[in-house]
């Protein structure tokens, strides 16, 4: 009887120990953020914590240059959009560019090393393209960025490709036989935290413009039709939200009420713009550039790379911790030039 | 004395199996008996005999074609690969049609085996109920048993059929799966507003919170007056023994009041009853009589308001100029 007892209580101890192991250990840090009594708590790993700390540190910017007085435009051939800036501050750019996005590769990832300003490579163009994007985003989108706006390495970190881009997933909602219809949702989906819930939130909201709000903002029934299936939608938008910026509901919410803006925090107000933000860069900046990107670069069905709140928070509720990298190249926080007289 | 703190069952009685009472006018004959030590661990040592009858195997049979009709979609939705079946199983489901059906047939694969699944289960869970109430009369008892069943299935109705069809569309029902369905309870709290502010919702998380209580105090009361025949509950109803005054003088020197040896089981049954029942109306009247159960809460002074401690923002959507 001993004997199996102790069987038994061993038994048990090994099964809590796997058990715990696959747990976060204790002590975790907690935030209140709004009346007490309400819930409204940040929970911080401080483990994690100091990880994403360490992970999220906006490189030191390299020593200003003295004017040259020379536009860009006059010293380089081919200067399109950054053909106003001094040209000591242009080479100074392109050398943090470098750094900031392709380190190992250096400048001929984007230039042809015969010809630095031929556009032969698709790097070079899409590279254009996206210091218009930043420029739009710290000029047009200061409703999400403030002052602190954004740079390359805002969303690159010394990857060429960012390192949380999505595709469009394909249609799950036709199964090639009469069975096993997935509709778009029920696997363990990274993007939704490993729930059930629709694998693809991007396509539908950080794309395509579909109604994110599904809560009745009536007490009794008077004609609002969102439904459950929908729900689970906007609620698989919300999870990433959650996970890219290392937050939970209560950052932007309160839970009891998700809809009412008089109980949410002012973060909501900045994700909401941030929500735009996204779609209107997905639409106006990535989606165009298909025809320049390689077949390599495309998805399973040839959509072009796209961004979601992960590309730049990274985990953290704000990029690089509220770093202000942009105050340090003024040009790419000043409104777009005009358009090069040709 | 630790003879007394018993969990396992102590005592296993070894005698011919009994067979009991015969079986009038049927075809069927109960069949196979033996014992089972280990289940004489947790209960009566004896298994069977079984009585399955008419409705028992249609029960099973119309049980199993849903099982398969669940199960082999599952296994379609991963392309029949027998290993990421069992791996991803507890994410995989049968979903109800897209809300774009309304209450019309769908195709098979776009929910249709949904409606198909709902059928077979709903027959077999009818059926089995019709066993249990059948099974009681036969042996002479009260139906207790199958109107408490009853009770589960007027929850499961609610959620799977009646509830869809006063909505006038199939897709408000719940996916058969074990993640999915819990998403689908979340998702359902947040579209209506928090289920926590449903009245109902309430009374059903009292009733299955009591319903755990009163399990542990009575089960717990009658093991500790089990040295004195406590076990022999329904003798002691009119025959109060010693077991059973010291059971209520426990109770009554705790809390001023006792249940009797009787009416603790009427407490129980009515507690486990009105769980799912009080449940199922709360569910009934989210989305057809009530849209928001959080502004329902606050237009009846239900919700409290709490000081505001953030700067007002207003919706960005209603703000003029904003994007959309």
């Amino acid at each position: 009887m001993n004997y199996r007892l102790g069987m038994a209580l061993a038994l048990i101890v090994v099964a809590v120990l796997l058990l715990a192991s696959t747990y976060e250990r204790p002590p975790v840090d907690t935030v209140q953020r709004g009346y007490r009594g309400l819930g409204m708590v940040q929970v911080y790993d401080p483990r994690i914590v100091a990880t994403k700390v360490a992970a999220n540190q906006a490189p030191a910017p390299s020593p200003a240059q003295d004017p040259t007085g020379q536009p860009a435009s006059a010293a380089y051939q081919n200067v399109k959009v950054l053909g106003d800036v001094d040209a000591g501050e242009f080479l100074r750019l392109m050398a943090d560019i470098t750094a900031w996005v392709a380190p190992e590769q250096g400048c001929a990832y984007c230039h042809d090393e015969n010809d630095l300003s031929s556009d032969k490579l698709y790097t070079k163009v899409v590279s254009r393209r996206m210091i218009e994007m930043v420029r739009h985003i710290n000029t047009d989108w200061k409703s999400h960025v403030a002052s602190t706006g954004v740079t390359c390495y805002s969303c690159h970190r010394g990857r060429p490709v960012p390192a949380n881009i999505w595709f469009t997933a394909a249609d799950l909602t036709r199964p090639e036989g009469m069975l096993g219809n997935r509709a778009g949702q029920n696997a363990p989906a990274p993007a939704v935290g490993f729930a059930s819930l629709p694998f693809d939130p991007f396509t539908p909201f950080l794309d395509q413009a579909n109604e994110i709000r599904v809560v009745s903002a009536t007490a009794l029934p008077e004609g609002d039709r969102h439904s459950i299936k929908q729900t689970e939608w906007t609620y698989g938008l919300m999870m990433h939200m959650s996970q890219a910026l290392g937050v939970n509901c209560t950052f932007c919410h309160n839970t009891r009420s998700f809809f009412d803006w008089d109980q949410s925090t002012p973060q909501r107000a900045v994700a909401w713009h941030g929500i735009r933000m996204v779609r209107d860069l997905n639409t106006g900046y990535l989606e165009p550039l298909k025809a320049s990107f390689p077949h390599e670069r495309l998805g399973a069905l040839g959509d072009v790379p796209k961004i979601n709140c992960t590309t730049c928070h990274q985990g953290v509720f704000k990029p690089l911790y509220g770093a202000s990298m942009v105050k340090d190249y003024p040009e790419l926080a000043g409104a777009s030039p005009p358009a090069p007289a040709k | 004395m630790s003879e007394y703190q018993n969990i396992f069952t102590q005592v296993q009685i070894r005698a011919p199996a009994y067979a009991g009472v015969p079986v009038g006018g049927s075809p069927f004959a109960r069949s196979g008996s033996g014992f089972f030590y280990w289940l004489g661990r947790i209960g009566d040592a004896q298994i069977g005999p079984i009585y399955l009858g008419w409705t028992g195997l249609a029960s099973l049979t119309f049980g199993f074609i849903a099982f398969e009709i669940i199960g082999l979609n599952m296994w379609a939705s991963v392309n029949w690969d027998p290993i990421q079946f069992v791996r991803q199983l507890p994410w995989l489901a049968l979903e109800p049609p897209p809300p774009s059906y309304g209450l019309r047939f769908p195709a098979l694969y776009d929910g249709g085996w949904w409606l198909v699944a709902g059928f077979f289960l709903t027959t077999s869970v009818l059926l089995w109920w019709v066993r249990m109430y059948r099974r009681a009369r036969q042996l002479g008892m009260g139906t207790h048993v199958a109107w408490a069943f009853a009770s589960a299935i007027w929850l499961y109705l609610v959620l799977g059929f009646i509830r869809p069809l006063l909505m006038g569309s199939w897709g408000e029902a719940v996916p058969f799966g074990i993640f999915p369905h819990l998403d689908w309870t979340a998702a359902f709290s947040i579209r209506y507003g928090n289920l926590f502010y449903n009245p109902f919702h309430m009374l059903s998380i009292v009733f299955l919170y009591g319903s755990t209580l009163l399990f542990a105090m009575h089960g717990a009361t009658i093991l500790a007056v089990s040295r004195f025949g406590g076990e022999r509950e329904i003798e002691q109803v009119v025959d109060r023994g010693t077991a059973a005054e010291r059971a209520a003088l426990f109770w009554r020197w705790t809390m001023g009041f006792n249940a009797t040896m009787e009416s603790i089981h009427r407490w129980a049954w009515w507690f486990a009853v009105l769980c799912p029942l009080t449940g199922g109306i709360g569910i009934l009247l989210t989305g057809t009589v009530v849209d928001d159960w959080y502004l329902w809460a606050v237009k009846h002074g239900v919700a409290p308001s709490y000081p505001t401690v953030f700067p007002h923002v207003p919706d960005p959507a209603s703000v003029s100029g904003a994007p959309r």
